[in-house]
C-alpha cells in the first residue's frame, strides 16, 4: 500500500501543488497588469485560495460531485476501502457519519493540544513580571493563536459529537447529505494548515482581530482571515446537514419532543451556525479586501467605521459562544438521568431553553462594546437583553438539580465530569452579571477578570462536557472500557486545577492585570510577606494550574489510546442507557440499525417500571 | 411491495430532503446578503454614490427577464417540451451573461481602455461598498451560470425526465434566489438616499 493512496496525503500534496500554481498565477497576473512581480500579501491570498481548492480536490471530497456534473451516477459507498486495511478509511474521504464523527473528534483533540501548548508557552512567560523569553510580538501572536486554535478545537469537537451521535440517537441510517458531511469535515484540514502557517509571519491583534490594528502589520493576518473563513464554511454546511437530518429523518413515533435531549442542544447550536456564521465570514472577507485592495470599510480615512467591524464580528461571535455550550449542556442533560436512574426533570423546558438561549443570543452582541464608544442609548437595551440569557440558563440548572434530587447516584468518570461541568459552568455564570452590567463592566472590561469568566463558561459548557462525552461514549465507539482509575485521576487533577486557574485569573484581573499585554506592573495588588507581590502569586498559581490541566489531558489521551487495545470488553450497554444508540452492538456496525426503530415512550423515564423508549421493528411490522 | 415503488418512494424521500437542504442554504445566504445590506445602511445612511442609472435599469430588467425564461424552461421540461426546456436555459444563460457584462464592464469599468468606470474599490467607502455588494452578487451569478451550463449539457444528453429533474429544479430555484437578492440590492444601490458622491 503506497502512502499516496491515503486521501489526506494526496490532499497535502495537492495543497502544495495548488499553492505553487497560485503563486505562479498571481505573479503572472501582476506582470500582465504592469505591476512589480512580487508582493507578499496579494500573492499569498491567491496561493491560499488555490492551495485550499487543491486540498479539497486532492483528498477526493469533490470527486462524486464532479462526476455528477458530467452525468455519471455514483452509488453510495459503504465499508472500508477495498483492498486496503480498515484503518485507512479514517485517513481519507469516507461517507459514514460514524467515521466522520471520529475524524472530527481526533482532529479536535489535536487542536485542543495545539491551543493548550500555546497557552502553556505564554502562561510560563506571565508567571513573573518583566519579559523572560518571549518578545512582545511573539507574545501577541501566541495569545491570538491560542484563541483561534482553541476555537477550532471547539467547533470541530462539536462537529465530532454531533456527527457521531445525532444520526445514532434518532435511529437514522446516516446524515441527510453524507457527501456534504465529508466535504464539511475536510475543509477544516486546509484551514488548520493555514492557521498554523500564519505563525511564520505572525500577527498581533489578539483573536478578535479588530481593525485598525488588523488592517496593518504583518501578512500573517491574511492567513488567519482565510483560515477562519474556511472554518466558517465547514460550520455552515455541517449545521445545515444536522438540521435537515433532525427534521427529516426521525423514525416513527419520535416527535421533536421525544428526541434525546442532546439533539435539542445541537439544534439550537445549528440554528446559530447556519445563520450568524455568515457575518464573521463577511467581516473577515472585508478585512482581507481592505488589506489587499485598500477598500476602506473600516478605515475612517476613507469614510469607513471601525465600529462596523465590531458589530459584524460580535453579531456572530457572541452567539458563537452558545454554539459552543449548547451541545455541551445537552451532554450534561443526557448523562445525569443515566447515573441518577431518574427521569430527566422538565424535558420540554430544557429543550425549549436551548432554543431560547440561541434566539436571545442574537440580541446581546452589544455587551462586548460597552466601552467602544457607540451610542449611549444602546447600552441599557444590550445590558437587559444580556441579563435575560440567565433565565433559560437558570432553567437548565434547576432541571439538573431536579434530576439529581433523590436519585440513586453512582459516580463513574462521565458522571464526575458532568457534575464538574455544572460546578465550573456555575462559576462562569455567576461571574457573568458583573460583565453584563454596564457600571461594573466599564471597570472590568479588558481585564483578566474577563479571561477568568470566559474560560469558566467555555470549560463548563464545552470542555468538561466534551470530556464527559468522550468517556461516556468511548465504550460505544471502541467496544472497550477505558481505565476507570486513570479517568478518576484525570478528573480529580483537572477540576481543582481549573477552579484555581479560573479564580486566579479573575483575581489578578480585579487587581488590575490587563488581558493581551505581555508585561505587568509587579506591584499590582501590593506586596505580601512572602516577598512576592499579590499579582505574581496569582499569576504563578494560574501557570501551575495550567500545567496541571495539560498533564491531566495527556493522562486522558494515554488512557483512551491504551484502553482501545487492552481495555476490558464493555458489552453493548454498560451504562444501562435507554437511548437508541445503546440498543445496538458496540462498536456500532457499518449499518447502525439492522431494522428501523420505533419510539413508543418517553426518552428519560428511568426507574419507571414497565416504561419503554424504543423498540426495534421486527419482520412483519408495517 | 415491488422494487419500482420502493425506488419511487426513495426518490420522493430524497427529493424532500434535498429541498429542505436547499432552503436551509438560502436561509444562510439571506444572512450573508443581509449583512451586506446592513453594511450599506450603516456606512452610507441616507446617501448614495452617483451610479449610471440607465445601466442599472437595463441590467435589472434583463435579470428579471432571465427569471421568466428560467421558469418557462422548467415548465417546458415538466410538460416534456424539450425545445422549450433547452431553449429557456440558453436564454437564461445569455440574459445572465448580459447582466454580468453590464455590471462588470460598464459599472466596474473592468476594461478601462474600452469603458471607463466612475468608481474604484479603494477610493472611498462608496466604491468599497458598491464593489462588495455587486461583487458578492456577481459571484453568485457566475455560480448560477456554471450551474445552468451543467444542467443544459446534462439536459441535452437526456438526463432529466418530467418526473425526475431535481437538478433542473434546484438550478431554477437558485437562479430565482439570486434574482430576488438583486431586487433588494438594486434600490439599495441605485435609488435610496440622495447623491453624495
Amino acid at each position: 500500500m503506497s502512502l499516496m493512496s491515503l486521501g489526506i496525503v494526496r490532499g497535502f500534496v495537492w495543497q502544495i501543488a495548488g499553492t505553487i500554481i497560485g503563486i505562479v498565477f498571481a505573479v503572472a497576473m501582476r506582470l500582465m497588469m504592469g505591476m512589480s512581480p512580487w508582493a507578499t500579501e496579494p500573492v499569498w491570498v491567491v496561493a491560499i485560495l488555490f492551495g485550499s481548492m487543491g486540498f479539497l480536490i486532492g483528498v477526493g471530497s469533490m470527486t462524486d460531485w464532479f462526476k455528477w456534473m458530467v452525468g455519471i451516477d455514483t452509488p453510495m459507498r459503504h465499508g472500508p476501502p477495498k483492498g486496503k486495511p480498515a484503518w485507512t478509511r479514517y485517513f481519507g474521504v469516507d461517507y459514514n457519519h460514524k467515521v466522520i464523527g471520529i475524524q472530527y473528534t481526533i482532529t479536535a483533540i489535536f487542536m485542543l493540544a495545539v491551543g493548550g501548548a500555546f497557552a502553556i508557552i505564554f502562561r510560563t512567560e506571565l508567571a513573573r513580571s518583566g519579559l523572560q523569553f518571549l518578545n512582545p510580538g511573539q507574545y501577541n501572536t501566541f495569545i491570538g493563536m491560542h484563541g483561534w486554535a482553541a476555537i477550532f478545537a471547539i467547533f470541530i469537537g462539536i462537529g465530532g459529537m454531533a456527527n457521531y451521535l445525532v444520526p445514532l440517537m434518532i435511529g437514522a441510517e446516516d446524515m441527510a447529505f453524507p457527501r456534504l458531511n465529508a466535504f464539511a469535515f475536510w475543509i477544516n484540514i486546509p484551514a488548520i494548515v493555514w492557521l498554523l502557517a500564519s505563525l511564520y509571519h505572525g500577527w498581533d491583534a489578539g483573536w478578535t482581530l479588530y481593525p485598525l490594528l488588523s488592517t496593518r502589520g504583518e501578512p500573517g493576518f491574511q492567513f488567519v482571515f482565510l483560515s477562519v473563513f474556511l472554518l466558517g464554511f465547514s460550520s455552515i454546511l455541517g449545521s445545515l446537514n444536522l438540521i435537515a437530518t433532525m427534521l427529516m429523518m426521525r423514525p416513527k413515533g419520535m416527535s421533536l419532543f421525544r428526541m434525546p435531549i442532546f439533539c435539542w442542544g445541537v439544534m439550537g447550536a445549528s440554528i446559530i451556525q447556519l445563520t450568524a456564521t455568515q457575518f464573521i465570514a463577511q467581516s473577515f472577507l472585508m478585512l482581507s479586501f481592505e488589506r489587499t485592495l485598500g477598500m476602506p470599510f473600516f478605515n475612517p480615512d476613507g469614510g469607513g467605521s471601525p465600529l462596523l467591524f465590531q458589530h459584524l464580528f460580535w453579531f456572530y461571535s457572541h452567539p458563537a459562544v452558545y454554539v459552543w455550550v449548547l451541545p455541551g449542556l445537552g451532554v450534561i442533560s443526557e448523562i445525569l438521568p443515566v447515573f441518577a436512574r431518574k427521569p430527566l426533570f422538565g424535558y420540554r423546558w430544557i429543550a425549549l431553553s436551548s432554543i431560547a438561549i440561541a434566539l436571545v443570543g442574537f440580541l446581546v452582541w452589544g455587551h462586548h462594546m460597552f466601552t467602544s464608544g457607540y451610542a449611549n442609548s444602546l447600552r441599557a437595551p444590550f445590558m437587559l437583553a444580556t441579563l435575560l440569557v440567565a433565565v433559560p440558563t437558570g432553567v437548565k440548572f434547576f432541571s439538573w438539580l431536579g434530576t439529581l434530587w433523590g436519585g440513586k447516584l453512582t459516580f463513574p468518570t462521565p458522571m464526575l465530569f458532568a457534575l464538574g461541568a455544572i460546578s465550573v459552568f456555575l462559576l462562569g455564570g455567576l461571574s457573568g452579571p458583573p460583565l453584563a452590567l454596564v457600571g461594573s463592566d466599564l471597570f472590568l472590561h479588558d481585564s483578566y477578570f474577563v479571561i477568568g469568566h470566559f474560560h469558566a463558561t467555555i470549560f463548563g459548557g464545552f470542555v468538561f462536557p466534551f470530556l464527559a462525552a468522550l468517556y461516556f461514549w468511548y465504550p460505544k465507539v471502541t467496544g472497550r472500557m477505558y481505565n476507570e482509575t486513570l479517568g478518576k485521576l484525570h478528573f480529580w487533577i483537572m477540576t481543582p486545577a481549573f477552579w484555581m486557574m479560573s479564580v486566579g485569573q479573575m483575581s489578578v484581573g480585579v487587581m488590575g492585570m490587563r488581558r493581551r499585554i505581555a508585561d505587568y506592573d509587579p506591584m499590582l495588588g501590593g506586596m505580601t510577606s512572602s516577598g512576592l507581590s499579590a499579582v505574581e502569586i496569582g499569576q504563578t498559581v494560574v501557570t501551575i494550574s495550567a500545567f496541571l490541566i495539560a498533564f491531566s489531558i495527556l493522562l486522558m489521551i494515554y488512557n483512551l489510546l491504551n484502553s482501545a487495545e487492552v481495555g476490558a470488553l464493555a458489552g453493548n450497554n454498560p451504562w444501562r442507557s435507554r437511548s437508541p444508540e445503546w440498543q445496538i452492538p458496540s462498536p456500532a456496525p457499518e449499518h447502525s440499525y439492522a431494522t428501523p426503530i420505533r419510539v413508543v415512550g418517553e426518552p428519560y423515564d428511568y426507574g419507571l417500571p414497565g416504561s419503554t423508549y424504543v423498540t426495534m421493528a421486527t419482520a412483519g411490522d408495517d | 411491495m415491488s422494487s419500482a415503488t420502493t425506488t419511487a418512494e426513495a426518490y420522493r424521500t430524497q427529493l424532500r430532503m434535498n429541498r429542505m437542504g436547499l432552503w436551509l442554504f438560502f436561509v444562510s445566504e439571506v444572512f450573508l446578503f443581509g449583512g451586506l445590506l446592513a453594511t450599506r445602511f450603516y456606512l452610507w445612511g441616507n446617501t448614495r454614490p452617483e451610479l449610471d442609472q440607465s445601466i442599472g435599469l437595463i441590467v435589472t430588467s434583463v435579470l428579471l427577464l432571465s427569471s421568466l425564461s428560467m421558469n418557462l424552461s422548467e415548465k417546458g421540461l415538466e410538460h416534456n417540451n424539450r425545445r422549450l426546456f433547452l431553449g429557456g436555459l440558453v436564454f437564461t444563460f445569455v440574459f445572465g451573461l448580459v447582466f454580468l457584462v453590464g455590471v462588470m464592464v460598464f459599472e466596474w469599468g473592468l476594461f478601462p481602455a474600452f469603458y471607463e468606470g466612475h468608481l474604484t474599490p479603494g477610493e472611498n467607502v462608496y466604491g468599497a461598498v458598491v464593489f462588495a455588494m455587486t461583487g458578492m452578487h456577481a459571484l453568485h451569478v457566475i455560480t448560477g451560470l456554471a450551474f445552468i451550463a451543467i444542467v443544459w449539457n446534462l439536459g441535452r444528453k437526456g438526463s432529466y425526465s418530467p418526473e425526475r429533474h431535481w437538478g433542473v429544479e434546484s438550478c431554477a430555484i437558485y437562479w430565482h434566489f439570486v434574482d430576488v437578492v438583486w431586487i433588494f440590492f438594486y434600490p439599495a444601490l441605485y435609488l435610496i438616499g440622495h447623491v453624495a458622491h
